[in-house]
Parts: structure tokens; sequence; C-alpha cells
């Protein structure tokens, strides 16, 4: 028998060589090994996924990964520092996980820190819990990830403060970081999470980070995730979701940062009557591009999924969302429904909008609509002829347009600092 | 207070003004009245300054000011008010946020300090009860579910508040019932003093009973064909535009 050798990339090439670099590192007979090898060979098999693949159809990572940093290097056995991370929402009196270049820090005095029946541990088994291994960003997330941190809230636990995840990039120079994350919801419990990702502007740091989100029956989640990563950073991104039986969650997604990302999302409604929302804010301008891409699967009957995606699109950036709804045959009474809408801003900016449904029961109710323009200039004038100025009238409107996205969020003090992060994006643009 | 001289505007190159020659005194209540396309509400526009229609010739002076060349914002900042025949609803704009944002935008191009929240409110809250505008509906986003009265009303609101020297009015009258029409009309009879002048644009008399003009004057194809006083809009009431639709556009 012949075997198949094939023709790799430069890139694939490389990251094949930076998994061999970090097994040497790491322990030989550590647990995870096995998740770690399968996981690269998944990679090896498949590669950088590009244009012909379709959930890459407009982010081909072949063309746009030319060549791999460099691995952060561990920062295991270095002493916990201190890092103003997450501070540019402001005081949300959060209590605060900072994981560095994909590491927990040593030193955070995390348990006393942490509320009750919350507990956060690191593991070197990085097997993704329900994301799937077979997506090449995952596989490579699987892969290259240090370790695994490990949040999680117990049974019935209510949260009156938001658990701060803040993920950052301490880059000096081109590097690449790897992180890996799992919360646990136990039954009944309830919790808003926010998760930051920042970096240094000018570099061109990589990032891959998979979040999973375990939700128990009956919980209740909010989740944030916000890219502020710096201006030239790749930003790589996998958030699985899991919904037990009458869970609810709300997961917002809000783009500011980054030269290039994608986050892709996926969701199993998992436990029958559970409720999802699903909103995105993305905030484009210069030459960047955004992808988002999510699944939302309907495992089980009666259950309710929203999905509203604003994307504001200015000078020459291009946006990108592809939202498939899939309703498996025994999910009856599902209702789902997916909106992405795009303002683009100048003549340049471009938005590529792929909603989907796959529908395979018949007692459902399902819809998705996309929609992709200016801003109205009746609106614009009606807003001028009272006296405000064009800039000023403009950005009323694009901060009403992108603001509904936001709104749901029951915390108001993230809901205000997410408004803000809009403003100042308003009023750099002015 | 404002002088149009032989105007001449077209949109996307088919000519709607054709020459108009208008005149209103301040302390004046001129109304306008015409059929249905000779070019009422496109006079409206292009005094405010909407940008789809090319201005080929002619001037309006606001105060001895050519507003032409301004932007519709610098035009409302010297005192130009635009009650629209169809008033917008802007989702996600709370009323009064856009009504703060307008009036502080105003003052700010005067060289004024912004008004100071309580007084503002104060003023709003005085504006809409004589208006019969409830706080709920100021609570709302601008427009957004208002009934075709109500949102007439809030244009009337708006004017109270910025106060204007020069208010043009198109067809305020349109889809008001009876009641609509005398709140309306009350509230800009509220408005009329000796610095302040208003242009009204009517397609019919009946608001003419209500808001008593000084002069009326009769458009057709584009053009100021006739004009006189109060007189004058009950006659046309009672013989209808047939005399001046068939004058030749020449």
């Amino acid at each position: 028998m012949t075997a198949l050798t094939p023709i790799r990339t430069k890139a694939e090439t490389a990251l094949l060589a930076q998994f061999e670099e970090l097994r040497a590192e790491l322990p030989k007979a550590g647990a995870g090994n096995a998740s770690r090898k399968a996981a690269m060979a998944a990679f090896a098999a498949t590669g950088l996924p590009h244009r012909r693949i379709e959930a890459y159809h407009y982010t081909d990572l072949r063309s746009l990964l030319r060549e791999p940093a460099p691995l952060a290097p561990s920062a295991a056995g270095k002493a916990g520092r201190s890092v103003e991370a997450g501070r540019f929402l402001g005081d949300l009196g959060a209590h605060e996980i900072i994981l560095v270049n994909g590491q927990l820090m040593d030193g955070q005095d995390l348990a006393s820190q942490l509320p009750k029946r919350v507990s956060i541990a690191k593991v070197t088994d990085t097997a993704p819990a329900i994301l799937d291994a077979n997506d090449p960003v995952v596989a490579l997330n699987t892969a290259l990830s240090r370790e695994t941190v490990t949040v999680k809230i117990g049974k019935g636990v209510k949260l009156d403060r938001p658990l701060h995840i803040s993920f950052v990039q301490d880059a000096g120079a081109p590097q690449a970081v790897y992180a890996h994350l799992k919360v646990v919801v136990g039954e009944g419990a309830s919790v808003t999470l926010l998760e930051t990702h920042e970096g240094p502007n000018g570099i061109a740091t990589q990032s891959n980070t998979g979040v999973e989100i375990v939700a128990g029956d009956n919980a209740s989640i909010e989740h944030v995730r916000v890219n502020a990563e710096g201006d030239k950073a790749f930003v790589l991104s996998s958030l699985g979701l899991s919904l037990g039986r009458e869970t609810s969650a709300l997961s917002l997604n809000l783009t500011l940062g980054a030269a290039i990302s994608r986050h892709q999302i996926f969701a199993r409604m998992l436990g029958e009557e559970a409720k999802l929302r699903l909103n995105g804010v993305a905030m484009l301008d210069g030459d960047r591009h955004a992808d988002v891409t999510l699944v939302v699967d309907h495992a089980v009957p009666g259950g309710e999924s929203r999905e509203l995606f604003k994307t504001a699109v200015d000078q020459r950036a291009n946006g990108v969302f592809q939202g498939k709804i899939i309703v498996r045959p025994h999910a009856q009474k599902t209702d789902g429904k997916m909106m992405s809408a795009a303002l683009l801003l100048s003549e340049d900016a471009s938005m590529n909008n792929k909603p989907e449904l796959e529908i395979f029961a018949d007692d459902v109710q399902c819809g998705h609509g996309a929609t992709c323009g200016a801003l109205d200039e009746n609106l614009l004038f009606y807003l001028m002829a009272r006296g405000i100025a064009r800039r000023d009238a403009q950005a009323l409107l694009i901060r009403s347009f992108l603001g509904e996205a936001i709104e749901e969020l029951s915390n108001e003090a993230l809901r205000e600092a997410l408004g803000e992060l809009i403003d100042g994006w308003l009023m750099r643009r002015a | 207070m404002l002088e149009i001289r032989n105007l001449h505007a077209d949109i996307d190159g088919k000519p709607i003004l054709k020459g108009v020659t208008l005149s209103v005194k301040p302390g004046e209540v001129a109304a306008i009245m015409g059929p249905n396309g000779s070019g009422k509400s496109t006079l409206s526009y292009v005094i405010a300054g909407k940008e789809e229609y090319e201005v080929t010739k002619g001037e309006v002076l606001l105060e001895g000011e050519s507003l032409l060349e301004m932007e519709p914002d610098e035009r409302a900042a010297k005192g130009l008010f635009l009650a629209f025949q169809y008033p917008l609803e802007i989702p996600g704009v709370a009323t009064m946020t856009f009504l703060k944002a307008a009036l502080n935008a105003q003052r700010k191009k005067r060289g004024e300090d912004e008004i100071a929240p309580a007084d503002f409110i104060r003023s709003v809250n005085r504006a809409a009860d004589k208006l019969g505008i409830s706080r709920e509906m100021l609570r709302r986003a601008l427009n957004v579910g208002f009934s075709g009265g109500e949102k007439k009303r809030m244009e009337i609101l708006q004017m109270a508040l910025l106060e204007p020297r020069m208010c043009v009015l198109d067809e305020t009258d349109s889809g008001l019932d009876i009641d609509a029409l005398r709140i309306v009309a009350e509230g800009v009879n509220s408005l009329r003093a000796q610095n302040r002048a208003f242009l009204v644009i009517t397609h019919y008399q009946r608001l003419l009973s209500h808001i008593v003009p000084d002069t009326v004057h009769v458009m057709a194809d584009g053009r100021i064909v006739k004009s006189g006083g109060p007189e004058l809009a009950t006659e046309l009431e009672a013989r209808g535009y047939a005399d001046f639709a068939a004058q030749p556009a020449a």
C-alpha cells in the first residue's frame, strides 16, 4: 500500500514542528498526551481550512495564516504578576481570573477571592468537552494549548457579581497563544460570565482560544465575550455551549479589536425547553476582517433560539456572518429565528451574510433574515434638520443600530460598559 | 425674515421649482396652497437643505443670510425649522436623547452653553403638556409607534423647544382628525410672535381656518401664480385649483 503524502503548506509544516517542540517540553507521560496527539493527527489530515471548505469560505486560513508565530514561552514557575487586565471596561465589581498567554498565573490567590462553591483548576488534559475535535481550529487548540483552565460553579449557586475571565497577550514580539477554558455551570446555578481578550497594538500576535460552557438543567447564564485584541492581532476563537433542560442562556460577542478575527460558535440544545440567545456587535474599520460563524443545533424538542448580529463596517473593512440552525428529526416545536444586519459606512466596506436552516423535523418555526445597507439618508436629513451635525447624526443612528444587540443584557453595569465601548469607537470615527 | 428669489430646483434632472419668488416678514404667517405636484413640498425641502434637490438658480435668504451653501444643521442653528409632512421614526433613539442632542447642537453652534438638565426637562414637560403629549410618549424611541397625529404633535413640540425664528410647516394638517388639528393649530398659534415668521404649506383651507394667515400664495407648476390675503384661501376652497393647473409653465 502506498501512503499518501499530503502536500503541506509552510505554515502547516511549522505548526507540526511546534507541536513536536511543545511535546518535548511537556511531561512525557502526562494526562492528555493522547488527546493532543489525536488532535494533531486530525489537523495533519485536514491541514488549514481553505475557501473550498464551506465553513471557512470567507476566511481562508490557508492563505491568511502564512507564518505561524512562535509559541509563547511557558509561564510555569513564574511568580504571579499583576496585570492591568480587563480595566478597559471600568470597574464592574467582578471576581477576576486572569490568564496570561493562555496560562493561569501561579500565585493568584484565587481560592480566597472566589465565592463559595466556585472552584478553579488547571489540568494538562486539553481535550475538548463539547467543541468539535474535528474542526481544524479546535484541533490546533487542543494540540497546542499548554493547559485547560476549568471553572466549576456549584449546583444552585447564584453569583451576584460577574465572573470575569481575562485573557491577556503579554507580548513584546510576535507570538502565538493557545488557551483553553472550560466553565461548568451546575444545575440551577445563575452566573454572568465576562470573557475579555486583550493584547498590545502594533505587534502581530496570534491567538487561538477555545471556551466551553457546559450548562446544567435550569441554569441561567449571561456570557459576554469582548475581543479587544491589538490592531495587528490574528484571532481565532471557538465557543462551545451546551444547554441543559430549561436552561436559559444569552451569549454576546463584541468585536472591537484584531486585524483578522474568526469567532465560531457551536451551540447545542441538549435539554428540552432550553432558551438560547446569541447576539453580536462588530465594529470594523481600517482593513480589518471579522468573521462570525455559528451553528445552533436543536437536538431535542421545544427549544428556542434567537440570534441577532449587528455589524458596522467602515473604510475598507470586511465583515462575515455565517449562521446555521439545525433542527434534528425529533426536535419538534423548535422555535428558531436568526437575524444578521450590517451597516456599510463607506464605499469600500463589505459584508458577507450567509444564514442557513437545516430542518429535519416538521412541526417547527424557523426563520432567518439578513440585511446590508447604508445609513438612511432620510433619517440623517431629519436629524440634521433639527440642528445635529452630520457626523453626530450618523453616530446616533449607528449607536441605536448596534445598541439593539446589547439591550437585553440584564447586568446594567456591563451593558453600560459595552455601550461605552461602542460610543468610544464612534468618537474615534468622528 | 425669509426671502426667496427666482428659485429653481431639480430632482434627478427634472425641474420642479421654476422660479419661486416669495418674501415673508417677521411676525407674518404666510400660507402656500396649491394642487398636488405643484412643488410645495419640494420648496420646503429645498429651504431646509435636503441633498437630493439641486438648486440650479436663485437665492434663499434668512434674515439677509444665504442659506443655500449651508448644511441642514447649520440652517437649523440659524433659526430655521421644518415641520415634516411625514416625521420619521427612529428606533433606538430615545425621544429625550434626541431632543437634548438637537437643542444642544444648536446652542453649541451659536456659541451658547449647553442647557442645564433640569431646565431642559422643565421646558420639554411644559411644551408636552400644552400639546397633550404624555410622559410615556416622551420615554419612547422617537416617533416609534406614534399615530399620525402624535407624530405631528411631536413636530410642534420640537418647534416649541427649539424656538426657531422661521418655521416652515409642510402639510402639517395631513392625516389629522379634527381634534388633533385643533391641538396642533393651537400649538402653532401660541408660538406666533413679532420676531418669528411662519410658512404654512397646505393643500386644504381647513388648516387655515385654525391658523389664520396674513398672506396666501398659490403655487402651481413650480411657481407662485397668485398672492393675496386670507380670503384667497376661502376662494380656492370654493373653486378648486383647476384655474391654476391649466396655466402654462412658461
